[in-house]
């Protein structure tokens, strides 16, 4: 028997005469209270993961700050390309070129209040995920309509055959005497710009 | 039956700094996860949810695994299958010679401590790199992790710094125990080897079958960086990983970064599947592993070790962990959850951990997937061995216990023994079993008067 | 008027007479009859958690031929109570275990009295026991009963939740982590001040009170004897 029939076997013979179990309960929360503003909520909860947030496609500017070079996907919307910043779309850009870049600009599939995350999913204005991770700031793009209550609103808006990142602040570590640093290996400064819809 | 746990516990016992160490970090995320999970007023609900799953996933496990593999498979991975720990670690070999490389990045992985991956791979000439900070501190010391989610949480800041110092060689220079400063020189050290690795390692907290997608859990951006500069990657899984649909996601991806590093959210999770043109490794590979699993599901009450998502809530709450940190258990999974999974995973060999707890309960309390670990604590002392000696004394107690007029004639017996040290109304030293207790705490010595001779007196 | 049967406990009987008598007076004094049946010994609860499964199960049997006619079992131990109730099931079936209560759990639920008419002028620190607050769920029964005695001091305890340490036999086979345990719960009893240290567990106080009559701290007391006091 090859390992793979030995091990379906051993779990087979395992669950011989195993009883099924009840019924999975379904019964926790899927949204939010009424009167909760979603977005309020996420800013808080990004505010306490220390990024920082902006408001309005002109604070794109100031969100990238004096970064030179700014990775973006293709198919960024132009009107989000402001600043003095040199925008380079990604081409298959190597691993070194992408080493040289100061930041990155995408949009972002969607985000979740309660937790604080903003979601990509490899979809229109995100780009590849290395882009996202070599840079050592993130600039993100998140429309309201984007933002949901809970991770149980935005699970279906992504779509599970592309590859996914699902982001909570900038890089950390609490390895070291389980006290919270910011900035490891990822990019260690998180901006998000909230737009109106 | 061993005994390797009382004595290995005594020693870290006579480690002040290890104490100390294990005492801070254990009380620090304690509370972090308290107040995380007592944020969400459906916790328990979300737990009862998570539970429920999970028992699906042991009932349902041939079915699941096979649609994984299927579906996997159908988006451009190679699934493996491997029975044990030297069948993973060899087919992970095998597939890191063929993409040309002889080393590999890691992530984080059970998985691969439980396998032995670093070792089998320094043996063939491989070298495999753990990239994590807690791993990197435990690997550059040539030490062993000591808690699931946090390796090095027995050294403190100072430690490692000079860790880093001793054994980085391109350790900054003027290196400060600052932690952020700390994480930055591992940030600088790890740079350059990310970015030109040929293949990593990882292994993976879900595997969602209705979709074939991979998950992991992680903070520093190490994760990202192996799931997606190399061109080849390797992920092994053990069979226990899976959910059945990615909604399931939902519940587990509230439960898990809460009950582990008490945050809301990890900073990163990475969803994957299969291979994505043009995006991250476009020769992707998973290991199924049993290695003991199918063992552990045969088991009735035991089989819920099988729900552990590997969230180390157990560890921080547990009286013992605290006090004699993951190294006395001797296994990979310490703490409750190992004392619970050990024993089953590796028959034979850990008969003493499922009594390294006094059955306080607190971790059955935390454990967001509620396995009843005190239930399969008490369940594996019922299946296991015991020695002779104490098999005899249980057995004459229970003889004695068993039939009343036995049991008041030998509480007679005690109280009339016992006369001499009744006016000091305790005793200090023991006989050997006793000398155990009397070792750190007085007896005391049963009353002139019992109460059933105040009974019978009252009812005359 | 149903028919209270008192289960005393192992421990009680050996080397506690003063905890199931002040039970009885409390019971007595809210005009409950309490019966003491003389065949009883011990729950079980040592053998089914040291491994010894078929000698709990012949002490479990034992305890339901002796209890079995009774509407209702209180007993003194948050420990006894949970065996009987959570793990009974498990060993001989039936449903003896749902009459056994904890005497909080009488005297709250089934009674339905909180002031129990005690009087008690001394500072009292109070020891949540794990069986009893995990598994048997009496969260703050017993400090609610002793919140209404007149007179009583409650003094907060540090870690209050955290193991003393005993557990059974733990407490001779990893005795240096048991009394690693044991130095920390001592610690935080003694630094309260208080007169007394009260628990729902005599087993717990005799692991707690060992420790303290050797470094010095409050005085073990089952919260019963409180409840009894009317000094």
């Amino acid at each position: 028997m090859n390992a793979r029939e030995e091990i379906l076997d051993r779990m087979r013979r395992a669950l011989d005469g195993a009883q099924a179990p009840p019924r999975t309960p379904r019964e926790y929360r899927r949204s939010l209270d009424p009167g909760t503003d979603a977005v309020d909520l996420l800013i808080d909860r990004l505010l306490d993961y220390k990024a920082r947030v902006h408001h309005g496609t002109e604070a794109i500017a100031a969100a990238l700050g004096d970064a030179g070079r700014v990775v973006v996907p293709a198919d960024l919307p132009a009107e989000w390309r402001l600043g003095g910043a040199r925008f380079i779309e990604d081409e298959a850009l190597t691993t070194a070129e992408l080493d040289e870049m100061d930041a990155v600009l995408t949009g972002c599939a969607a985000a979740v209040a309660v937790s604080g995350t903003i979601m990509l999913d490899a979809g229109a204005t995100q780009g590849r995920r290395a882009i996202t991770l070599v840079p050592d700031q993130h600039v993100v793009v998140v429309r309201r309509d984007q933002v949901t209550g809970h991770l149980a609103e935005a699970l279906p808006r992504l779509d599970p055959s592309r590859p996914q990142t699902w982001i909570s602040g900038p890089s950390a570590t609490s390895d070291i005497e389980l006290q919270r640093v910011e900035g490891v290996h990822g990019p260690r400064r998180l901006d998000v710009v909230i737009l109106p819809e | 039956m061993s005994a390797a746990f009382p004595k290995a516990a005594k020693v870290a016992l006579g480690m002040p700094q290890l104490r100390s160490n294990l005492a801070h970090a254990t009380g620090t995320i304690r509370d972090k996860r308290a107040k995380a999970a007592g944020e969400l007023d459906d916790w328990q609900r979300l737990r009862d949810t998570a539970a429920a799953v999970k028992a699906d996933v042991q009932h349902r496990m041939p079915e699941l695994a096979v649609t994984f593999e299927r579906n996997a498979i159908a988006a451009g991975a190679t699934v493996h299958w491997a029975r044990d720990a030297a069948e993973a670690n060899a087919i992970a070999a095998r597939i890191t010679r063929e993409a040309g490389a002889e080393e590999v990045v890691k992530i984080k992985s059970m998985a691969t401590q439980e396998t032995g991956l670093n070792e089998y791979f320094a043996a063939e000439g491989l070298a495999a790199w753990e990239t994590d900070l807690a791993e990197l501190i435990v690997q550059l010391a040539e030490d062993e992790p000591s808690h699931i989610l946090v390796p090095a949480i027995h050294y403190n800041r100072t430690e490692i710094r000079d860790i880093f110092k001793g054994r980085m060689p391109d350790a900054p220079e003027g290196l400060t125990d600052d932690p952020a400063a700390l994480a930055e020189a591992a940030r600088l050290h790890l740079r350059r080897r990310f970015l030109s690795a040929k293949v990593a390692v990882s292994g993976a907290n879900f595997a969602v079958a209705e979709t074939g997608s991979l998950v992991v859990v992680e903070s520093e951006g190490n994760g990202r960086m192996c799931l997606t500069m190399p061109e080849t990657l390797i992920s092994i899984v053990g069979i226990e990983k899976l959910l059945p649909c990615f909604e399931d996601l939902e519940v587990f991806m509230q439960l898990l970064p809460r009950s582990s590093t008490g945050e809301r959210m990890n900073p990163y999770t990475s969803v994957w599947t299969g291979v994505a043109a043009g995006d991250g490794p476009q020769n992707v590979h998973i290991i199924l592993l049993d290695n003991g699993r199918t063992d552990v599901l045969a088991d009735e009450v035991g089989r819920q070790a099988l729900s552990c998502i590997r969230c180390s809530a157990c560890l921080n709450v547990c009286p013992v962990y605290e006090r004699t940190g993951g190294h006395a258990y001797g296994h990979v999974y310490p703490g409750p959850i190992g004392a619970i999974l050990a024993p089953q995973l590796e028959p034979g060999r850990h008969d003493d951990l499922p009594y390294a707890s006094s059955l306080c309960g607190a971790c059955y309390e935390v454990c967001p997937v509620k396995i009843d670990i005190p239930e399969v604590l008490v369940h594996l002392r019922q299946t296991g061995p015991h020695g002779v000696g104490e098999k005899a004394a249980m057995s004459a107690a229970e003889a004695v216990m068993a039939r009343p007029r036995l049991w008041r004639a030998a509480l007679g017996a005690a109280r009339f023994f016992s006369r001499p040290w009744r006016r000091r109304g305790f005793m200090r030293r023991l006989p050997w079993p006793g000398s155990k207790w009397t070792a750190s705490r007085d007896m005391p010595v049963p009353p002139g008067e019992s109460f059933r001779d105040w009974w019978k007196e009252r009812e005359r | 008027m149903s028919r209270i049967g008192l289960f005393i406990t192992c421990i009680n009987d050996a080397l506690y007479p003063q905890t199931p008598k002040a039970v009885v007076a409390v019971l007595e004094r809210l005009g409950y009859e309490v019966d003491f049946p003389q065949d009883q010994t011990c729950c079980g609860q040592m053998h089914a958690n040291s491994g010894y499964r078929k000698d709990a199960v012949r002490l479990a049997k034992s305890f339901d031929r002796v209890f079995g006619a009774y509407d209702a079992v209180v007993t003194p131990s948050g420990s006894c109570a949970a065996m009987a109730r959570e793990q009974y099931p498990a060993l001989i079936g039936g449903d003896i275990g749902e009459r056994v209560y904890e005497l909080s759990e009488f005297l709250l639920d089934h009674a339905g009295v909180e002031d129990v008419g005690a009087r008690f002028p001394h500072t009292v620190a109070y020891h949540p026991t794990c069986h009893g607050t995990r598994v048997l769920g009496l969260g703050d029964k017993p400090l609610r009963l002793l919140r209404a005695v007149e007179g009583i001091e409650l003094i907060d305890l540090p870690e209050a939740d955290q193991c003393c340490g005993f557990g059974g036999t733990f407490a001779l086979k990893n005795a240096e982590v048991s009394s690693a345990m044991l130095d920390d719960k001592r610690r935080h009893a003694a630094g309260t001040g208080a007169e007394y240290l009260a628990a729902a567990d005599n087993s717990c106080l005799t692991h707690i009170g060992g420790g303290l009559s050797r470094a010095g701290g409050p005085e073990p007391i089952h919260y019963a004897e409180i409840l009894a006091s009317t000094e």
